[in-house]
């Protein structure tokens, strides 16, 4: 997670919004935000940015955006950062405003997918020749990358804009005159696996974040928040905010009790199920098993994950939210890990139970790294801990971002799998990352965080014995 | 760490001996590398106090700075320094490859055939560690901008031609080693590194010395023995005096060494220049004789005690070449040293075209391509190191990232259409377990033409795939273009040729959100010289 040195407020983050209601203070934030964009004053900079806490609405502040500038008059580029990410804005853009015409530019060598193609008014090409025409053309950056710019566009929005690297930007941003960036400066940030440390402290450091880069060329441009959550019940709201954005707060857009959990059958009084009674309750559980080294597909915390997971299903939850209650099916819970290996070794744990795990037969569990999560939104996840049985804590598993991604996916509760002893292994590795000049230090930093996490967790901790 | 290299590490501490994490060698090495040791002096970043450097390893030479703080003597160390490594970079300069291709012409537009000029070899500098490489890279930066008796306003301090061009060379050769599989400046303890495990932390192999124990008996130990006991000794064994009996193989010196060998010696030297320049103030010739004769015995004291200090690993060095040497050569290292060749070729014709040194800092675009380029190299290096050794195979087939195994069945089937092609279906039985779904694309490693194939099911113990392509135009297939039931296959979920990167814009087009394009003149060479 990156924060720009100087801490800006948005003149309306000065308005005591604690007096508003949070659906007053989203709109107000929003009605700020659209205006900047589709209305901007005479010699305003030319970006807008959004910082979006998990779950703030940013999804819906793009398409609203979107609807507003093609309804001004404007062609309007967007840039998303993967290929599912540009599926689903496409799908929610589309049902939004049928009126709009949306071009969905793909590789060559990639189908977009199914949701994303169902729609009357998306064309999709992997030529960007046949799109020019319509209100809107979306892609990743990827493929933007490679656009000729023939006939820039006036407006773009780039989503998930912290996701984005600077080099990427650097090769988009002769396609757009002004822009949008949207995105959650708590998640994880833009990495690559060569070195880098030449240019750490350059402002244009080709592997920081898109809008690490733009802030620091262009100081005139304060960033915009959405201070409301409507992911986040209120149990885990209040956490994420202090663990992972410190400066900029943000609250939960439901109060307490509004989320509900019930188990449809009892607990057979097993530590799995103890668990999941402790975060319907709650909202947080933290299934703890015995302290040990082990490799990083450590089978009996795999096990566990996996029967947290099914047990989930068996005992018929009910969640109850402000939009009614519904029964936690497959398709709401979610699996999240640090490494592909560990969402394989679930993913496999999980078939073998017979709980359901690839969409293509129906509706089913996601099991992903928090690479992929980020964005998604279930009621449930189960989360293995990346500090889980490792010797060491290294800054891979140290990332803020990474921890914040996977402890705020969900909308009711998240259950933390992980072996004991994560507190001391976090005293033992303290963080030596080098300091370098000119580098906006990154705060809060990832043994902060993770030591804030725990030791919420550890109020509602169940041992597995 | 994959799992692999934690068995290798596992397995080197039962055995006490280093373990093979490769069965070719992974990076070029050149018939005539130069291997250089230098010493950094303490106290000053960067400040270099002396350097072992040669191509036969019967013949090193040292170069050293008397008085590390002296500004006067350490130019005098790196310009002769630049006139012992510059002339050994050069010599590659000559011989070339001519090869013809073509090229836009900017005006018409059309391919107008041109030949370019390839170095047929290019040099390769080989230092003990990484930490050898960023000391070469301050040398570069500090001496890459010094301004020669040839500029037109020379300064009072005019170097040797040589010096400024050495400068390039170091900041072109340490800029190049950050490229991934790149081998024209390497760090030995890396080079090691990738080629055997040994049963300490990764923290402790960067000991040359101490690492070299896991493979043979450190010299002066008895009995002689290898593994951790060995490595021990060679960190920590000192004499009575506190001096460590194997040298630490630098820049950093040893601060016992420091204390009470290097320090004297360089107080003695300083006695007798100061005793000398009385002398030459009083114009007494006899006594600057004399401490002329000082001044030689003091230099030659210190010329001992740092050869005593870098000789150990200069040998270390050359033993980690021997073990290299070893190894048959990976079968894509020639391709991937083209590469470096053409990096060479290039320097030499920027250096050529009178072209000013590289800018103190890159500007944005030059810094976005650098880093497109070293991620695709990465992703070559990963590939190519996978075809080459099957136990890079391995880590990536116990990864689920590819599986081998036996052809069982070859079904034949058609695609669909008016002129059907060869669409066969392969039975492969496999112990691997790959994070392979239906309909996944992969590609068969060590086909000739290249060729994809999709996941048809995948169950433990049997994976199906149906070939795709690589099989003619026709439509039966190309004779031995489908593997035939009791051959082995390896297919990979990971593509065999790395991907293009996306072009950038002209440094001159830099946008808005990057600061613009950059502005001319702010990173002139003709600034002040770095360290005066």
């Amino acid at each position: 997670m990156s924060f720009s040195g100087e801490l800006v407020t948005d003149p309306q983050d000065a308005l005591d919004s604690g007096a508003l209601s949070p659906g007053e203070a989203a709109d107000r934030a929003v009605a700020g935000i659209l205006d900047a964009v589709v209305r901007p004053r005479p010699g305003a900079p030319r970006g807008v940015v959004v910082d979006s806490p998990p779950g703030a609405g940013k999804s819906t502040l793009v398409v609203r955006a979107a609807r507003e500038l093609v309804g001004a008059g404007e062609r309007l580029m967007i840039v998303a950062q993967t290929n599912s990410q540009v599926d689903d804005l496409v799908d929610r853009l589309a049902s939004k405003a049928p009126d709009v015409s949306i071009g969905r530019l793909h590789a060559s060598d990639s189908r977009p997918a199914p949701e994303a193609l169902r729609h009357a008014n998306v064309t999709a090409k992997d030529k960007v020749a046949d799109l020019l025409e319509l209100d809107v053309v979306i892609s990743t950056a990827a493929k933007w990358q490679w656009v000729k710019a023939e006939q820039p566009w006036r407006q773009a929005i780039v989503d998930e804009a912290y996701q984005m690297r600077s080099d990427a930007l650097l090769a988009v941003a002769r396609l757009f005159e002004r822009a949008l960036f949207v995105g959650d400066p708590g998640q994880l940030d833009p990495f690559t696996v060569v070195g880098t440390d030449q240019w750490a402290g350059l402002s244009y450091d080709p592997s920081s974040s898109a809008v690490v880069t733009l802030l620091a060329h262009n100081p005139s441009i304060r960033p915009h928040r959405l201070p409301v959550s409507w992911r986040l019940p209120a149990s885990a709201a209040p956490l994420i905010s202090s663990a992972f954005y410190p400066y900029t707060p943000f609250r939960s857009g439901t109060g307490p009790g509004e989320r509900t959990l019930h188990p449809g059958v009892r607990s057979d009084g097993s530590a799995v199920d103890a668990a999941i009674d402790e975060a319907a309750g709650s909202g947080w559980a933290l299934l703890e098993l015995p302290a040990r080294h082990t490799v990083r597909t450590d089978a009996q915390a795999v096990a566990a994950v996996a029967r947290t997971v099914q047990r989930l299903l068996e005992r018929e939850l009910t969640a109850v939210s402000e939009q009614g209650s519904a029964r936690l099916t497959a398709g709401r819970v979610a699996v999240g890990t640090a490494h592909r290996d560990q969402a394989a070794a679930v993913r496999a744990e999980l078939a073998r139970l017979g709980v359901p795990v690839d969409p293509a037969l129906g509706e089913a569990v996601t099991v992903d790294t928090a690479n992929r999560l980020q964005g998604r939104e279930y009621d449930v996840t189960v989360v293995l801990h990346p500090l889980s049985g490792r010797p060491d804590a290294t800054a891979f598993h140290l990332e803020t971002g990474r921890l914040c991604v996977l402890a705020s996916r969900h909308r009711h509760a998240c259950i933390v799998v992980a072996r004991a002893g994560i507190a001391e292994l976090l005293d033992e590795h303290p963080s030596t990352e080098p300091v370098q000049l000119g580098v906006a230090v990154k705060f809060p930093d990832g043994w902060e965080a993770n030591h804030a996490v725990l030791a919420r967790l550890s109020e509602h901790r169940v041992r597995l014995a | 760490m994959s799992l692999l290299s934690t068995l290798a590490r596992l397995e080197a501490v039962r055995g006490q001996r280093a373990e093979p994490l490769a069965t070719v060698r992974h990076r070029h090495l050149s018939e005539r590398p130069m291997v250089l040791v230098p010493l950094a002096a303490a106290g000053e970043a960067g400040a270099p106090l002396a350097v072992l450097l040669g191509t036969d390893r019967e013949a090193p030479r040292l170069h050293l700075v008397p008085q590390p703080l002296n500004r006067t003597q350490r130019s005098d160390f790196l310009a002769a320094v630049a006139a012992d490594v510059v002339p050994y970079l050069e010599s590659f300069g000559e011989q070339v490859e001519l090869l013809e291709g073509s090229e836009k012409d900017p005006v018409s537009g059309e391919k107008v055939p041109v030949v370019r000029e390839l170095c047929a070899d290019a040099p390769q500098l080989i230092v003990p560690n990484a930490a050898g490489v960023s000391h070469l890279a301050l040398l570069g930066r500090s001496t890459r901008f010094r301004r020669t008796a040839e500029d037109p306003d020379p300064g009072e301090y005019p170097a040797p031609t040589q010096v400024p061009l050495l400068g390039r060379w170091l900041t072109h050769l340490t800029d190049r080693a950050q490229v991934p599989g790149s081998s024209m400046l390497l760090a030995m303890t890396g080079l090691l590194a990738r080629h055997w495990a040994t049963g300490q932390s990764n923290l402790e192999d960067q000991h040359l010395a101490a690492r070299l124990a896991w493979h043979r008996p450190p010299p002066g130990l008895e009995p002689a023995v290898t593994g951790a006991a060995a490595a021990e000794w060679v960190e920590s064994e000192r004499d009575a005096e506190g001096l460590p009996a194997c040298p630490p193989a630098g820049p950093a010196t040893d601060p016992t060494f420091d204390e009470k060998v290097l320090a004297p010696a360089i107080l003695r030297h300083d006695a007798a220049v100061a005793v000398w320049e009385r002398a030459e103030a009083a114009r007494d010739a006899a006594e600057s004789r004399r401490a002329a004769g000082l001044v030689e015995q003091a230099r030659a004291e210190l010329s001992r005690v740092l050869l005593a200090a870098t000789l150990p690993t200069w040998h270390d060095v050359w033993q980690g070449v021997d073990l290299l040497r070893g190894l048959p050569a990976a079968g894509h290292l020639p391709d991937r040293w083209e590469g470096d060749r053409w990096s060479f070729t290039m320097h030499r014709d920027r250096v050529a075209a009178g072209e000013p040194p590289q800018p103190r800092r890159d500007d944005a675009v030059t810094a976005a391509r650098k880093l497109a380029q070293r991620e695709r190299e990465q992703a070559k290096l990963e590939i190519q190191e996978a075809l080459d050794d099957p136990l890079a195979m391995a880590e990536r087939r116990l990864a689920g990232e590819a599986f081998a195994g036996e052809v069982v069945d070859v079904v034949p089937e058609w695609s669909e259409g008016r002129s059907p092609k060869p669409r066969p279906l392969l039975v492969v039985r496999t112990g691997d377990r790959p994070h392979a779904d239906p309909g996944r694309e992969v590609y068969r490693a060590h086909a000739e033409p290249a060729q994809r194939a999709e996941i048809v099911s995948a169950e433990p113990g049997e994976v199906v795939v149906r070939l795709l392509s690589g099989m003619g135009r026709r439509k039966d297939p190309e004779p031995g273009s489908v593997p035939e039931v009791g051959s082995e296959v390896v297919f990979t979920l990971f593509e065999l040729t790395a991907r293009q990167s996306a072009p950038l814009p002209d440094p001159a087009d830099t946008p808005w959100t990057h600061g613009g394009p950059p502005l001319v003149g702010e990173d002139s060479s003709a600034g002040t010289d770095e360290w005066e």
